[in-house]
């Protein structure tokens, strides 16, 4: 379970989330939802250590941390960005394989045997050896979800799942997140798109622009 | 023919001497342009400005003048090069100059994002640089990098200055002495199969490249 308690944070003075309190608990789907501007993604990079939330406290099951400062310790947070940002360099399965291996150090067998099950379970198989650009929309993004998934997170994050792709590939990204979470895995999901929210949130949470 | 093939050691021994100015410079100055190159994209503010400054000198004055500077200059202050030493050092201090600057817009041009994403996935800093983002920088960069290391290969013939023995000097002495245009002429088509060569070794960088986008 993740917790947030009075996260605020600002831009030089500017107030963008103004005292944050929110619970996430295990195995469920909470969806940011808000207009554009509000701050969702500020959230969300502020959850998974990209930002640092000016005060407030995170809370994950019952011990606080600091998701800023989290490198060292246990996998926690992984992020699908709203553009992926796949490694064009490297090819599908070292795009998955690389964290795993250097920092998790797990053995190259290991790494890809792990990463084939994730792939066949997101309809990946046979995409081993292609790179980024030779991939669709929506099989850049699974591969985006099987590389975060790979490093075993407490929590799986989404900015914008549905924005970068075709109107009619909403329904299988609704249909990976819903598979996920059969699996247990927790999920926050960012999204301005309230009927996709509704499809698969468990919990919805409201950010509003602070007026400052 | 037989003229040639007399005068062919000389010119294949100051060629032999242009190849190791060229080795020493590029395996020295690209790894170091890398090095200055990530300085410059660096946060920490004295660091970028004396590197700037580094780069605007080596750049704004000729590799001509740093090398008498270096051979004739330094003595007067006490600081002794031998000649091949301070060829070797003006060649390294003006390309590296050139090289980071050339990789520090190759960095800036890998997206944000790619950090941030090998950021959430916990790489550490040196293992983005090296699995993602010198790659890619690599790429940016081979065109100019090209252009580079060909120039270097003429401007090798510039340590003729400081009385060493190149190509271009070996070629030289031939023609006052013989009283021919033959030597000078190989020396022209030595170096164009030096470049010849570099070019076809750079295409070949290029295209194992081409792999991804
Ligand atoms: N690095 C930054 N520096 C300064 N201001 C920023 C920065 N990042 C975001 N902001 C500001 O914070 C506010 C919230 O931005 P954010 O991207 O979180 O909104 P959002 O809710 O995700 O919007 P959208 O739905 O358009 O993606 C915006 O006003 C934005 O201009
Ligand atoms: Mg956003």
């Amino acid at each position: 379970m993740l917790e947030l308690k009075n996260i605020t944070k600002k831009f030089d003075d500017r107030m963008i989330l103004d005292n944050i309190n929110l619970t996430v608990s295990d195995g469920e789907i909470l969806c940011i939802v808000g207009p554009s501007g509000a701050g969702k993604t500020t959230l969300l990079r502020c959850i998974s250590g990209l930002e640092k939330a000016n005060s407030g406290e995170f809370i994950l099951d019952g011990q606080s941390f600091n998701p800023y400062e989290n490198r060292d310790n246990d996998s926690v947070i992984g992020v699908v960005f709203q553009d992926f940002q796949l490694f064009p360099n490297l090819s599908v399965l070292d795009n998955i394989t690389l964290a795993p291996k250097m920092v998790l150090h797990k053995s190259d067998k290991d790494a890809i045997e792990e990463a084939k099950i994730q792939m066949k379970q997101l309809n990946l198989e046979g995409k081993e050896t292609l790179y980024p650009y030779q991939l669709s929309g929506g099989q850049k993004q699974r591969v985006a979800i099987v590389r975060a998934l790979a490093m075993n997170p407490k929590i799986l994050c989404y900015d914008e799942p549905t924005s970068a792709l075709d109107p009619d590939l909403r329904q299988e990204v609704e249909t990976i997140i819903l598979k996920l979470k059969e699996q247990k895995m927790t999920q926050i999901v960012v999204t301005h798109d309230m009927e996709f929210a509704k499809n698969i949130a468990d919990h919805l949470f409201q950010v509003s622009p602070s007026n400052e | 023919m037989k003229y040639i093939m007399k005068i062919l050691p000389s010119l294949l021994s100051g060629a032999g001497m242009t190849l190791q100015i060229f080795f020493w410079t590029i395996v020295v100055s690209i790894p170091l342009g890398i090095v200055l190159g990530l300085g410059l994209t660096s946060e920490f503010k004295p660091l970028t400005a004396i590197l700037k400054f580094y780069v605007w000198l080596m750049r704004g004055t000729p590799l001509l003048l740093q090398l008498i500077f270096v051979f004739y200059g330094l003595p007067i202050i006490g600081i002794i090069f031998n000649r091949y030493d301070a060829a070797i050092f003006a060649f390294i201090l003006n390309y590296t100059a050139y090289f980071a600057e050339i990789f520090r817009g190759g960095l800036q041009s890998v997206p944000k994002g790619q950090y941030e994403s090998a950021k959430v996935l916990r790489l550490t800093y040196w293992q983005t640089i090296r699995r993602i983002v010198i790659p890619q920088v690599v790429k940016i960069v081979i065109p100019s990098i090209g252009n580079e290391v060909i120039n270097l290969i003429k401007d090798s013939s510039l340590v003729y200055v400081i009385g060493i023995g190149d190509l271009l000097r070996a070629g030289n002495v031939a023609t006052a002495r013989d009283v021919t245009l033959v030597p000078l002429l190989l020396v022209g088509v030595i170096y164009l199969l030096m470049t010849a060569i570099v070019t076809y070794i750079l295409g070949k960088v290029e295209s194992r490249y081409n792999t991804w986008k």
